[in-house]
């Protein structure tokens, strides 16, 4: 039992393991040192590690640095009272001793031994005038942060860094060193915090590795690039404590393969160093808590988990709209008056939305109707930095009345004036509509409020058994990740450009990252192979390798470039390729389709190729908080021209990054299943399923239920398998091929996140009753077999996810150097790369890393086969004359969602047809 | 063409069926491990890939004559770097056949031991057939590597794709590691006016025709 009793910690230990000072600081303020944050102190008290799970407004970060403050402040539980400092005065009079000279003395003597020396008897406090933390104190949030001057600036310290902070957001890490600033000034602690992001100029972070700070707060890909050099050991090696913020939001990603790899390169280093890790409430905290130490081999290994009790449970309700509910669609336009007046309700409400463009028009519209002129802002992740840095300031001085957002917001900076959260659309899972409510009210005993908005009767089911998930605090945080082989790539030509390695030895350090522990030694060779040589069966490119062995056997990189690119490229965010776009004249007008298009134009911003792919010229669609038209595409313009429409034709629902979890599919097939318990629902929904089980039937929890009707000269085939937008959007591939094969003429499909359609010129109907087709063997789990690898040749998602993979391990560089750049007129495309690859090595180590992101990413392979395993022999048909109540929004998406067709000759001859068939008429 | 009959071959290959010729552009043969000189790894595979697509078409159409409208070969030392398998694989397709290399810009100065002739260009009939096009009339070039996006249902498709108005034409590049150009870039635009020109698109097993106008 590793997680603590809270309770067992008794009143004389806890005055024990905080300083008088500190407890006097809490006092000041009036508060008590709440109970996780002693019972992280006793964790380290006793050099263990340990993962805090609680929820946002708990401490979270005070917890987590409280052993670092306490064991600086030289009189914590490790260090002996000779290193006392002197307490006499409070933090601002001390302050106030600063001295210019003192100031200057610091600047000059930087680099100079006597600055280098230990301190024999360090001022306490140092820093800035008194007065100029008292404005920037008074401001408040109201000016432009204020450049982060540590309080211990001055301090000079022989004993190195003391502690490592990573976020998964550069601006929290800012955040945090900020707030970090508070205690630390108030208590009066000679601490030095720094910074260190892809913003810090280059002469602050050559003085970090000379004079690291106590605390340095930064990113997983900044830790790697330290990690990078030489001087890793010297800027490491002293290392006390590591705190990891918001560890569930890093894990989930090759990021957090990263950043496991980064530790266990750190466990090598500074054996002694400890962590902390900061977490959100998850399914399996055990799992995540393996993060945090070495993982010996063979057996797991977990940190202890401490969790934090006394959260008020979240208020959340779903809102009952007055208005008519529609079938399909993710706008939720029906409702925006209600939305509008919610915000004009509350002080400050944040409103979560799921995807970018759905925060542009919804910012829009609520625009339209603002009457008022409540003050609202909108902020998702492809707006200019600057601009989201602006609205969350004025959201910090409270000066908005409401922010549109989206998953840009779900991490960062705790603000405490949000008094309610709306969650527009699909909760798409609990945990993660956990965590967004939490960022309403961050008094942690306080209780947050939320209003889930349904935008369509599918979306009531899933808000439905969300907000019953809640009220059980049933959490559904994805498993942790086995690592991926990109990243380890990565890695490993870091490795190379800091010091040597033995093979032998770094697969034994890697193994000790969680994600990494049953790591074959198969795949960590074929790693060092590709870094080295590109990792080909045909041994052509050895004079051209990257990394070469010197005669002790270790790997160092071979010339100066290489590292150069390392530094370049590292980290594994792959953005999409952007386009430019540009208002240019509609050339629908006056001067014929003939006419080639009006070139320059104003820039508008940029939007993702993905996209772009997906249109037709003529398509509307939203950009910027405006309609236009999609003219062309010309290199990495495109051209959009002014529309007069009110709605835009294409609504721009990329389908949303998080697919409906499984376990919210699970308890809404419940739900369907449990007539009783629709009671609950609104009237419009209760109606809606009782019409569906008096024209076909709703599906039982166990099966899948596949309807098959006629409808306007089509035949159509809908099942519902719940299982997400992208695990269907694969079968509907693999169905169509299987469907074609048996002369079912299949002319397309759609997908949403509960339901798939496919429809074409074969009468299914007819074929499923004379045994033509046997849905059982359509559904067979060995599609994923042949059928498969013959789709996966030609994917487009499959030659995405490929791309990543090539990029992320360092096959294709994404930044150049400027001498690279003169001669980088040819831009590579990573399709022909794995078309060749996939024909000539189809076992390349690049191509099992792409795979293994199918299985979970835009593939979602793995849901399919569970699925697919799960209904195998419990298909019910149903033989329907026409199209049934729980069909319909499945259709009204066909038109509106892109088909992933393939790039077939029949799509191109159908294209060539239409044309001459335009031309003819 | 300039009343001359062409089989625009799938595969990017160009037929001309009376003189028994097959043209192929932009072979690009060893760029894979031009790129590798300079750090960039990638797979060693391009030239096999290029030949063996090569191997087919020859053997689809089986010519007296190739011609190989330069760009065969991605840089000046390209040719030194064909693995042995591969030369021999070029070589057994140059058997019996008239086999001709016309230098493009990334590989001016061809040697002679590659088998088969090298020119910088070569007129057969009304036709010239140069690297670089100039937009003459008659003129069969590459250089530009065409590619066409075409609008379908649901979605577009871009392909690689011939670019001719009747009077000349631009050839796609054939070579496994090749990308394109769009032919709505200005590049094309000097070389046939207006966009009126037609783009002949690849597909998997057969050429799809469209209006340049209509692509994009």
């Amino acid at each position: 039992m590793s997680t603590l009793d809270l309770f067992s910690v008794t009143p004389s230990e806890t005055a024990d393991l905080l300083p008088r000072r500190f407890r006097d600081w809490f006092a000041s303020r009036g508060w008590s040192p709440r109970e996780h944050q002693l019972a992280l102190l006793a964790k380290a008290r006793e050099e263990r590690s340990a993962l805090l799970i609680a929820p946002t407004g708990a401490g979270k970060t005070l917890a987590g640095f409280l052993p670092t403050l306490v064991e600086l402040s030289g009189e914590g539980f490790t260090r002996d009272d000779s290193s006392h400092l002197p307490l006499k005065g409070g933090g601002r009079h001390a302050r106030g001793r600063a001295s210019a000279t003192e100031r200057d003395g610091w600047g000059s003597a930087a680099g100079t031994e006597q600055a280098a020396a230990p301190h024999p008897n360090p001022p306490p406090f140092r820093g800035r005038e008194p007065d100029q933390f008292a404005s920037g104190e008074a401001s408040g949030l109201e000016k432009a942060r204020p450049t982060l001057i540590s309080t211990g600036r001055g301090v000079r310290r022989s004993s190195g860094l003391h502690t490592l902070y990573i976020s998964p957001l550069k601006a929290l890490a800012v955040d945090i060193a900020r707030n970090l600033e508070t205690p630390v000034a108030e208590i009066g602690l000679p601490i030095k915090i720094e910074t260190r992001t892809g913003d810090t100029p280059v002469s602050r972070r050559q003085r970090q590795r000379r004079y690291p700070p106590d605390i340095l707060l930064t990113t997983p890909e900044q830790l790697a690039l330290l990690l990078a050099s030489d001087d890793a050991p010297f800027l490491f090696s002293s290392l006390k404590r590591i705190v990891l913020d918001e560890l569930h939001a890093l894990v989930t990603s090759k990021r957090g393969d990263l950043l496991s790899l980064g530790l266990a390169r750190l466990w090598t280093i500074a054996p002694q160093a400890r962590a902390i890790g900061l977490s959100a409430t998850v399914a399996e905290p055990e799992q995540l808590a393996r993060f945090l130490v070495p993982q010996p081999g063979g057996e797991s290994v977990s940190a202890d988990v401490v969790i934090a009790g006394g959260a008020a449970p979240p208020v959340v309700e779903m809102l009952d709209t007055r208005e008519r509910l529609p079938w399909s669609g993710h706008s939720a336009r029906h409702a925006l008056p209600e939305v509008y007046e919610l915000i004009k309700r509350n002080k400050t409400t944040l409103v979560f939305v799921n995807t970018r463009s759905q925060a542009e028009m919804l910012f829009q519209d609520l625009w339209r109707m603002n009457d008022d002129g409540l003050a609202i802002a909108l902020h998702h992740g492809s707006l200019d930095v600057a601009q989201r840095r602006k609205v969350e300031d004025a959201m910090a001085a409270g000066r908005l009345r409401g922010v549109v957002c989206t998953s840009s917001l779900d991490l960062g900076v705790d603000w405490g004036d949000v008094d309610l959260v709306i969650n527009i659309g699909a909760p798409k899972g609990s945990s993660r509509l956990m965590q967004r409510i939490g960022r309403a009210n961050h008094r942690f005993d306080e209780a947050s409020r939320a209003v889930l908005v349904p935008a369509n009767r599918f979306e009531v089911l899933e808000c439905r058994v969300a907000i019953d998930a809640i009220a059980e605090n049933a959490q559904d945080t994805p498993p942790l990740r086995s690592g991926a082989l990109d990243v380890l790539a990565q890695h490993v030509l870091g490795c190379a450009c800091g010091k040597p390695f033995l093979s032998d030895e770094l697969y034994g350090e890697v193994r000790t990252a969680a994600p990494y522990a049953s790591l074959a030694r198969t795949d960590f060779d074929d790693v060092v192979d590709f870094v080295a040589t590109g990792g080909y069966a045909l041994k052509t490119y050895e004079r051209f390798a990257r990394i070469k062995q010197d005669k002790q056997g270790r790997w160092r990189v071979t010339n100066p470039k290489v590292r150069q690119s390392y530094r370049l490229n590292v980290g594994t965010i792959v953005e999409e390729t952007m386009l430019k776009v540009r208002l240019v004249r509609s050339r629908a007008g006056g001067s014929g389709s003939t006419g080639a298009i009006a070139r320059g134009g104003r820039m508008l911003g940029e939007i993702e190729e993905v996209f772009i792919e997906g249109l037709v010229p003529a398509d509307t669609f939203v950009f910027g908080g405006e309609v236009v038209r999609y003219e062309a595409l010309v290199e990495d313009q495109v051209y959009v021209s002014r529309a007069n429409d009110k709605d835009a034709k294409v609504p721009s629902y990329m389908g949303g990054k998080f697919p409906l979890s499984t376990y919210l599919a699970e308890r809404v097939r419940k739900l369907l299943d449990n007539s009783r318990a629709w009671n609950g629902l609104p009237d419009q929904v209760h109606d809606w399923l009782s019409l569906q089980r008096k024209f076909s039937r709703v599906p039982a929890v166990r099966e899948l239920l596949v309807e098959t009707f006629p409808r306007g000269g089509s035949h159509y085939l809908v099942c519902y398998p719940f299982e997400g937008r992208l695990a269907h959007q694969t079968l509907g591939m693999l169905l169509t091929r299987r469907l074609e094969r048996a002369r079912a003429r299949p002319l397309g499909f759609v997908a949403n996140e509960y339901a798939l359609a496919v429809w074409g010129v074969g009468d299914l109907s007819f074929m499923i009753r004379h045994g033509k087709l046997d849905l059982n063997a359509l559904f067979d789990p060995d599609m994923l077999g042949d059928d498969l690898e013959a789709w996966l040749a030609e994917s487009a998602l499959m030659k995405r996810t490929f791309r990543n993979c090539a990029i992320i391990s360092g096959l294709i560089a994404r930044r150049f150097t400027d001498e690279e750049k003169s001669r980088r007129q040819v831009l590579f495309s990573t399709d022909l790369i794995y078309d060749v690859l996939r024909k000539h090595q189809a076992d390349h180590v690049l191509l099992r890393a792409a795979r293994g992101d199918a299985a979970t990413g835009l593939l979602d392979l793995r849901r399919l086969s569970d699925m697919l395993s799960r209904i195998h022999g419990r298909i019910t048909h149903k033989d329907l004359d026409h199209v049934s109540p729980l069909a319909v929004p499945a259709l009204l998406e066909i038109g509106r969602e892109s088909v992933y067709g393939e790039a077939s000759d029949e799509l191109l001859a159908e294209a060539a047809e239409e044309l001459v068939r335009e031309a003819t008429t | 063409m300039a009343d001359v009959g062409f089989v625009a071959d799938f595969s990017g290959a160009l037929f001309w069926e009376e003189q028994s010729l097959l043209v192929v552009s932009d072979l690009h043969l060893e760029k894979g491990s031009s790129f590798a000189a300079h750090g960039v790894l990638l797979p060693p595979y391009d030239t096999v890939a290029t030949l063996s697509r090569l191997a087919a078409v020859i053997a689809r159409h089986d010519p007296r004559q190739v011609i190989a409208l330069g760009d065969s070969f991605h840089d000046r030392d390209a040719h030194a770097r064909l693995s042995e398998p591969d030369r021999e694989a070029l070589a057994a397709l140059q058997v019996r056949r008239n086999w001709i290399w016309i230098s493009g810009n990334h590989d001016p100065a061809l040697p002679t031991n590659l088998g088969g002739v090298v020119a910088t260009e070569v007129a057969i009939g009304p036709i010239v057939f140069r690297h670089e096009p100039t937009g003459a009339a008659g003129e069969i070039a590459g250089h530009l590597h065409p590619k066409a996006r075409v609008p379908t249902r649901g979605r577009s498709i871009e392909r690689r794709c011939f670019a001719s108005d009747g009077e000349r034409a631009v050839m796609p590049a054939f070579g496994a590691y090749t990308g394109g150009l769009s032919i709505r870039d200005a590049a094309f635009a000097r070389i046939f006016g207006s966009p009126g020109f037609m783009a002949h698109v690849l597909g998997d097993n057969r050429v799809h025709a469209f209006v340049a106008s209509r692509c994009y």
